[in-house]
C-alpha cells in the first residue's frame, strides 16, 4: 500500500521521523513540559504523564503561559523536545521556539501547519515522517514500533 | 510579502549594532510566521523572558548583552527566578539564585526598568489605551489589551525582548482594529447577582471562559456588576491560563464593548452559548484538586499583589495570628509593597505571620520546601499551575477563607453563595 501523504504547510521547515503522539487539547509548555524529561505534566491535559521527546507532537495550538517558548527552548538544548510539532492553523509560540533554537544552537524542529480534517487522519502510536516540504508521510507500521507494544 | 523600511533593512544590515541586527533577524523571521506585510513600530514593552529555566534562557540573555543589546523604547520587566533578597530564607539552591540573578542582571542591563513583576499593568509602566506596545506574560497581556485598550500581540518569550530591542513588531493580529472584534458570544444566564458579587467569581468565570474560548476573542455578556480592577486581572490571569485569552470583550465593563455591537464592531453577532450557575460551579471545583483536610500553606499573589489587594487583607487578618503550623506568603513586586507600607496596611499584615516574596514567585522560583504539600489561594492561576509545576494539591477559595483556613490551620470555605446558588 502506498504511504499516505498529507500536504501540511512548513511554517519552520525541516525534516524529521518519528511516533505520532496526537491531542486535540491546546497544551502550556510552561506547566505542561518538564524540559529535563521531556514528558507532558500539565495534570489537565490527557496527555499528563505522556514522553513527548523525539516523537511528533500533533496538537491544535499552544495556550497558556508565554514561557511556553522558553521551555522548548531549555528542551531543544536538553535533547528532549518533540521531533517536530504539527499545529492546525499556524501557532507563532512553536515558530519563535523553532526559530531561537536554530539561532542559538542551530538545531530548528520542523513546525508544520495542518488542515484539521487533515490532522484528524492521525493517530497517536503511527511513524510518521515530515519533509521539508511540509508534507507529512504515514509510513507502513513496523512490528514492534508502538509505544503500547514496548515494554515499559 | 514583507516589505522592510529603510531603518529595518538598515537595522538588519547590522547598522545599530550585533544585538539589533540578531533581534531583528527573529523578528523579521517571525514576520513571515504571522504573514505579516509590513512592520509596525511599538512605544513600550514588556519582557516575560527574564523567568530564569535553565541554561537556555540565560545563554539567550547573555548573549544579547555581550553583543550589547539596548532597549529602544521604555520597557518593564516580568518576573525572575529568584527573589534577591529573600531566597535565603526557602529552598532556593545557591546556584540556582546565581544564575537567575545572572539573568536579571542581563536584562538590567539592557536598560529595561527593573519592575520584575507580572503586573506590569499595576506599575507606572501602565500604557494608555490605543497604545501600541509588545508584551510578554500571558496575563498581562490579556489585562493589556482588554481592560486598558492598549494593542498588544501575544508576544511569546524570546520574541517579546526581539521586540523590545528593535522597537518594531510585524503588523498583524491585535495590533490592528478590524483583528480585535469579538468572535464568540458568551452569556451569562440567570447568575444571582449574590454569586457575581462574591469575590471568587472572576477568577472562575476567567478559567471557564478560557476553556470555552479556545482560540477566539470571547465577548463575556450578563455580568451585572461592576468588577474591581483587581477582579478583572483575576479573571484575565484565569482565562489566560486555562485558555489562550489574548483579548476579550465584557459588555458594558470593558472598553472596546460599551456595547454588544461595538464588542463585535458592528459585524453579525453570533449566537450566544450561555453559561449558567451550574457551569460556574464546576469550573470552581475544578480550580480544588486537595482534598480538603490539611493545609500547608495559604499563598496570594498571582498576578502579584496589588496596593488595593493589600488594603484589603489588612483588616481581614488585623489583630489575628495565622496558625504556626500554616505558612502564609504573598507573592508582590518592590513597587506594591512600598505603596503598601507606606499607606500603613503592611503592619498588620506581617504581624499576622505572613511572609512576603518579592520579584518573582512559587511557579517562577523553586522555593517551596518539599514538605509543603497543599496549598490554598484565591488565585486561579496558582490554583491551575501549582498542581502540575510543583506537584502540590490546591484548594481555591476567597480571600476570606484563605484568612480564616489559614488561623484556623485547616481549609475553612464559606460555601453558602456557592451551594445556595
Amino acid at each position: 500500500m502506498a504511504d499516505r501523504v498529507i500536504a501540511g504547510r512548513p511554517i519552520v521547515e525541516g525534516a524529521a521521523e518519528g511516533e505520532a503522539l496526537v491531542t486535540t487539547e491546546a497544551l502550556s509548555f510552561w506547566g505542561g513540559y518538564d524540559f529535563h524529561t521531556g514528558e507532558i505534566i500539565d495534570k489537565h491535559h490527557p496527555l499528563a504523564g505522556v514522553r513527548a521527546a523525539g516523537r511528533i507532537l500533533v496538537v491544535p495550538f499552544s495556550k497558556g503561559s508565554s514561557t511556553t517558548t522558553a521551555v522548548l527552548l531549555e528542551a531543544v538544548r536538553a535533547g528532549t523536545a518533540p521531533a517536530a510539532i504539527l499545529t492546525t492553523g499556524v501557532d507563532s509560540f512553536f515558530a519563535l521556539a523553532s526559530i531561537v533554537a536554530d539561532v542559538m544552537y542551530g538545531k530548528a524542529f520542523p513546525v508544520i501547519a495542518l488542515e484539521p480534517g487533515d490532522a484528524a487522519v492521525l493517530r497517536t502510536g503511527m511513524r510518521v515522517s515530515v519533509e521539508r516540504s511540509g508534507a507529512v508521510r504515514v509510513l507502513p507500521q513496523r512490528h514492534g514500533d508502538t509505544e503500547q507494544s514496548r515494554p515499559r | 510579502m514583507l516589505t522592510l523600511s529603510e531603518r529595518d533593512r538598515a537595522m538588519l544590515a547590522g547598522d545599530r549594532g550585533p544585538a539589533a541586527q540578531l533581534a531583528m533577524s527573529i523578528v523579521v523571521r517571525m514576520a513571515a510566521v504571522y504573514g505579516a506585510s509590513e512592520l509596525m513600530d511599538v512605544s513600550q514593552a514588556h519582557i516575560d523572558s527574564t523567568i530564569y529555566l535553565g541554561d537556555a534562557t540565560l545563554e539567550f540573555a547573555e548573549r544579547l548583552t555581550s553583543l550589547g543589546a539596548r532597549v529602544a523604547v521604555p520597557t518593564s520587566l516580568n518576573v525572575s527566578g529568584v527573589d534577591e533578597c529573600g531566597w535565603q530564607d526557602w529552598a532556593v539552591s545557591p546556584e540556582w539564585a546565581a544564575k537567575a540573578a545572572r539573568q536579571m542582571l542581563a536584562y538590567e542591563r539592557m536598560g529595561a526598568s527593573p519592575t520584575w513583576t507580572c503586573a506590569p499593568y499595576q506599575t507606572k509602566m501602565r500604557p494608555a489605551f490605543g497604545q501600541q506596545v509588545a508584551w510578554g506574560e500571558s496575563n498581562a497581556i490579556a489585562f493589556a489589551n482588554s481592560v486598558i485598550g492598549a494593542r498588544t500581540e501575544r508576544y511569546p518569550d524570546l520574541l517579546d525582548v526581539c521586540c523590545a530591542i528593535t522597537g518594531r513588531v510585524p503588523a498583524v493580529g491585535l495590533h490592528l482594529t478590524e483583528n480585535r472584534a469579538g468572535e464568540l458570544l458568551l452569556r451569562l444566564e440567570r447568575v444571582p447577582q449574590a454569586l457575581q458579587e462574591d469575590d471568587q467569581f472572576f477568577a472562575v468565570l476567567g478559567h471557564l471562559v478560557g476553556k470555552l474560548a479556545a482560540d477566539s476573542i470571547p465577548v463575556i455578556d450578563g455580568v451585572s456588576v461592576q468588577p474591581a480592577e483587581d477582579q478583572l486581572k483575576a479573571f484575565a490571569a484565569a482565562a489566560a491560563s486555562s485558555g489562550r485569552v489574548a483579548l476579550f470583550h465584557m459588555v458594558g465593563v470593558t472598553p472596546e464593548a460599551p456595547t454588544l455591537e461595538a464588542a463585535f464592531q458592528g459585524r453579525t453577532v453570533p449566537a450566544a452559548t450561555t453559561i449558567g450557575t451550574a457551569d460556574l460551579r464546576a469550573a470552581r471545583q475544578e480550580l480544588t484538586t486537595a482534598d480538603g483536610r490539611d493545609l500547608d500553606m495559604v499563598i496570594l499573589g498571582s498576578p502579584h499583589f496589588s496596593v488595593a489587594e493589600f488594603r484589603q487583607l489588612a483588616p481581614l487578618v488585623a489583630g489575628r495570628r495565622a496558625h504556626p503550623r500554616v505558612k502564609f506568603l504573598i507573592t508582590s513586586g518592590r513597587l506594591m509593597k512600598e505603596l503598601a507600607e507606606a499607606a500603613g496596611v503592611l503592619a498588620p499584615i506581617v504581624e499576622f505571620g505572613a511572609q512576603i516574596t518579592l520579584d518573582t514567585c512559587i511557579l517562577a522560583s523553586p522555593m517551596l520546601p518539599a514538605e509543603i504539600q497543599t496549598l490554598m489561594t484565591n488565585s486561579a492561576k496558582y490554583a491551575y499551575y501549582a498542581p502540575s509545576l510543583l506537584n502540590t494539591r490546591v484548594t481555591f477559595g476567597s480571600l476570606a477563607d484563605c484568612v480564616r483556613s489559614a488561623i484556623e490551620g485547616r481549609v475553612v470555605r464559606d460555601e453558602s453563595v456557592w451551594q445556595t446558588a
